[in-house]
């Protein structure tokens, strides 16, 4: 009874916080004089209108999930992994390289694909292996690390575009000269999506939510999260699995980057990684780090980006507001949460 | 200040903690709180300092009805407690620690607090280093700060949560005269304890509670046979001294030498039998802590070796001692020996030896179910550690021990728990004993030492004595000796 009880007030208290995250965002909208309801109304059709819409939002939704995925683990260690963003950059350029190398080799167009896939997942544990060692061997706390590996990330992209990966003649902000379409990742007839990102996305949610749920892997490193002085004496080597949780997110970033380069822009591009790592720890920590959740709020942020999208061009309002509602919802869930855990705990 | 507690009641989930309790405390007394583990006790405490809310019933100070939110409202109204698992903030200065919850201008005044800590430790014969960072004072000493930062905030109502458990002998008797002192000046003392003896020597009345009731209130002078029969509801019967010692080398000692920043501890030498109980007496902080942990591979030793049987072990990494069944039992449970935010069952997988890679939930549910009876522990599988009772905790810490161990190295296994869980957290160590393992403890009360130890070493600032003979010595001696005469 009890259980029920509590169980109702946490679903009360979700709407409760959904409402007020819309509420404050029309407050917005209103104050830029414009209808709320009209856009949420392009929101949804920007986003829902059409397969080729929905499309749209599931290429975005790949690569947020794998970076929700990877976050769910070094959150899960106790660690806040904010060099996610520079990881999945670095995947990209990873894999853009591995690509500049072989693309003119007699290797299969697949295997060259996959090699990128791998080469990537290398620059994304690469970059994630910097934040750890910095954080185990030096004491630097990973979000500092993280912090400066993205503004890195970021200048070598760059100086990578305009330097020696420039397009012939002058290099660009359009990025990198694209490549031969039959190492783009095939798609669905007519549609951007390739199953194979699919594929990655929901084994890659899958196999985290066993490693994390089900495994001894899973409860070590949530003991190593919580108390990693107990998680030491009762004889888990906490530094291997401080490690394992780095280079397992780095690993998830890095891939996608690689579906960044691979499935949607075919060559490098300045912010290749489109904010999916910010937006995967919103989604994170909307979800509470269940990995359960993890699939459908991805969808949901990813449909809100998508569906933002034609806001400029129909209503003249800048497609940020998407992210005025992601933020106000995490905020509003947070909020909620600590309303609700004073209410119960007065009672 | 005049508490009065009026029919207060708290559920946790089905368990009812606190069932309409009504306890009236006049100003300037110490009001002893005793209770079985799990009574309630805390969950009282913690309701008067705001910690929690309770669920029906009223608290009025000074006869005005109030209403306690937080723990800073309650220091606000001049209710201060002093948790029974300290509540600080470890990685900072013991000053920075004081001046937390100090209401004062933008700019903390370290000076002035150093200057009032300096006054107070003065009072108190306390002596800790105010730039010393609180996650190397020992449980005693992270105590003796908090009773000072409580009272530097101006509490009038002083709640003790088993405050006597880490701290020697000694600073007891300092701390008793100025809870004394503190109370004749019109201080409320709130003192709850499981040894019967402190309570029946400072308090000026007793409140028991069983199973969230109150069920009695006494003053002196006192009957234990009565206290006892209110606590457990029946009388309890001390043990016979039983032994285990074989007399076979298991655990050996060689010119064992350790240091850290505050001590050092010079050319142990120690053969620890098959079944033998140690018991390493001393003041906080003597060396028996680093003692343990070097016998345990946590620290490493500068010099000497340490066998197991014919096994060298000196300078091997922590995991190997474990692998070979040495076991080390911290005393502070929520911060090293348990995983806040676990669950009963999560812990009992952790502890056990991994088995495959996906975890048998079900195999780990039967387990756990098994080792709460056995251990019984007032839990269940799901229950999160820090949702259980002091006491609790403790047999939760002691139901994970492996099976089978070598030997045992526990920091004051009995902390926190009733005289009847002493005796049958004992029965079940002494079950090992039985099977040939070897136990080497820490305790602060000597009575403990002496009644379970085979032979009993004693630390005085880093010295060891040699080992003694627990039938060859008595309280008397030990009491000397850990005070440093013959060193
Ligand atoms: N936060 C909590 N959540 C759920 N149950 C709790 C919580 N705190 C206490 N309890 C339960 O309430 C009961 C009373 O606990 P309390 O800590 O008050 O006991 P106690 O008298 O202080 O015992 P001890 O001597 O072991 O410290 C116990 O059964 C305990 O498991
Ligand atoms: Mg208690």
């Amino acid at each position: 009874m009890v259980r029920t009880s509590s169980r109702w007030t946490n679903f009360v208290f979700q709407l409760l916080a959904i409402v007020l995250a819309l509420a404050f965002t029309s407050l917005v909208m209103v104050l830029a004089k414009a209808n709320p309801l009209e856009a949420y109304r392009n929101i949804v059709v920007g986003s829902l209108g059409s397969i080729n819409k929905f499309s749209d939002v599931l290429v975005a939704w790949v690569p947020l999930l794998l970076a929700t995925s990877g976050l769910l683990v070094t959150y899960t260690a106790g660690l806040w992994n904010i060099g996610v963003e520079g990881q999945i950059t670095l995947g990209a350029i990873f894999t853009t390289w591995a690509l500049r190398v072989l693309q003119d080799s007699t290797l299969s167009p697949g295997l060259i694909i996959v090699i990128g896939f791998l080469s990537g997942a290398l620059g994304g544990m690469l970059w994630a292996s910097v934040v750890a060692f910095l954080r185990i061997y030096g004491g630097v706390n990973e979000i500092f690390g993280g912090l400066g590996m993205n503004f890195v990330a970021t200048a070598l992209t760059i100086w990578l575009i305009f330097g020696p990966w420039k397009r012939p003649g002058i290099g660009s902000m359009s990025g990198t000269e694209p490549f031969k379409e039959t190492l783009w990742l095939p798609t669905f007839a007519g549609l951007r999506i390739s199953p194979w990102s699919l594929v990655i996305g929901i084994i890659g949610i899958a196999v985290i939510y066993i490693l994390l749920q089900g495994t001894y892997f899973g409860l070590k490193l949530k003991a190593v999260g919580r108390n990693r002085r107990a998680a030491f004496l009762l004889g888990i080597p906490t530094t291997q699995y401080m490690w394992a949780a780095f280079l397992l997110c780095g690993l998830f970033a890095g891939l996608a980057g690689a579906v960044q380069v691979l499935g949607v822009y075919h060559r490098l591009i300045p912010s290749i990684s489109s904010g999916y790592g910010f937006l995967g720890m919103l989604v994170a920590m909307l979800i509470n780090y269940q990995p359960a959740w993890a699939a459908p709020v991805a969808m949901f942020f990813a449909a809100l980006n998508i569906g933002s999208i034609q806001l400029p061009i129909v209503m003249k309002l800048d497609s940020t507001l998407s992210g005025v509602l992601q933020g106000a919802l995490v905020l509003a869930v947070l909020l909620m949460d600590g309303v609700r855990q004073r209410l119960l705990r007065r009672r | 200040m005049n508490v009065e507690l009026i029919n207060i009641h708290k559920w946790f989930g089905p368990v009812h903690a606190n069932d309409g309790i009504t306890l009236r405390i006049p100003s300037g007394v110490i009001q002893g709180l005793l209770g079985e583990n799990g009574a309630g006790k805390s969950t009282l405490m913690k309701i008067l300092s705001g910690f929690y809310q309770a669920d029906e019933g009223e608290i009025r100070l000074d006869g005005k009805p109030v209403k306690i939110e937080s723990p800073a409202d309650a220091i606000r109204h001049g209710v201060g407690m002093l948790h029974q698992d300290p509540l600080d903030f470890p990685p900072m200065r013991v000053v920075d620690n004081l001046l937390i919850g100090h209401r004062g201008g933008l700019f903390p005044n370290r000076a002035e607090a150093i200057r009032a800590m300096q006054d107070l430790q003065a009072r108190f014969g306390f002596n800790i280093d105010p730039y010393a960072y609180v996650d190397s004072l020992t449980v005693g000493e992270r105590q003796q700060l908090e009773i000072m930062r409580l009272l530097w905030l101006g509490a009038r109502v002083l709640i003790l949560d088993e405050p006597t458990t880490g701290i020697s002998a000694n600073q007891k008797e300092k701390l008793f005269a100025t809870l004394r002192a503190l109370a004749e000046q019109g201080m409320t003392v709130i003192f709850v304890s499981h040894k019967l003896e402190e309570v029946e020597e400072l308090c000026h009345r007793v409140a028991v509670l069983r199973q969230g009731k109150l069920v009695g209130e006494v003053e002196p002078p006192y009957r234990t046979e009565d206290l006892v029969k209110l606590m457990f509801g029946k009388v309890v019967l001390p043990e016979d001294k039983t032994h285990f010692d074989s007399k076979e080398s298991l655990f050996r000692l060689e010119n064992l030498s350790i240091e850290d920043y505050r001590l050092q501890i010079r050319n142990v030498n120690l053969t620890v039998h098959r079944g033998e109980v140690i018991g390493l007496a001393g003041m906080e902080g003597s060396g028996q802590r680093q003692f343990l942990q070097a016998c345990a591979g946590i620290i490493r030793p500068v010099a000497g070796e340490i066998y197991l049987g014919e096994k060298r072990l000196t300078g091997r990494p922590y995991r190997e001692f474990l692998e070979a069944g040495i076991t080390y039992v911290p005393a502070a449970r929520l911060e090293e020996g348990l995983i806040p935010g676990l669950t009963l069952t999560e812990h009992f997988v952790l502890a056990e030896p991994q088995n495959g890679f996906v975890v048998n939930r079900q195999k780990a549910e039967v387990l756990t179910t098994q080792r709460i009876a056995d251990f019984s522990i007032k839990g269940v599988p799901s229950s999160t550690v820090e949702s259980l009772s002091g006491g609790n905790q403790q047999r939760a810490l002691l139901a994970m021990l492996r099976q089978p161990l070598s030997v045992i190295l526990l920091e004051h296994p009995t902390r926190g728990l009733d005289i009847e869980s002493t005796i049958w957290i004992w029965g079940k160590l002494k079950e090992r004993c039985r099977q040939g393992t070897a136990i080497i403890f820490t305790s602060a009360d000597l009575e403990e030492i002496l009644h379970y130890s085979d032979r009993i070493l004693v630390f005085f600032g880093g010295k060891v004595s040699q080992p003694i003979e627990a039938t060859k010595t008595s309280v008397e001696e030990l009491g000397q000796l850990i005070g440093g005469k013959g060193f």
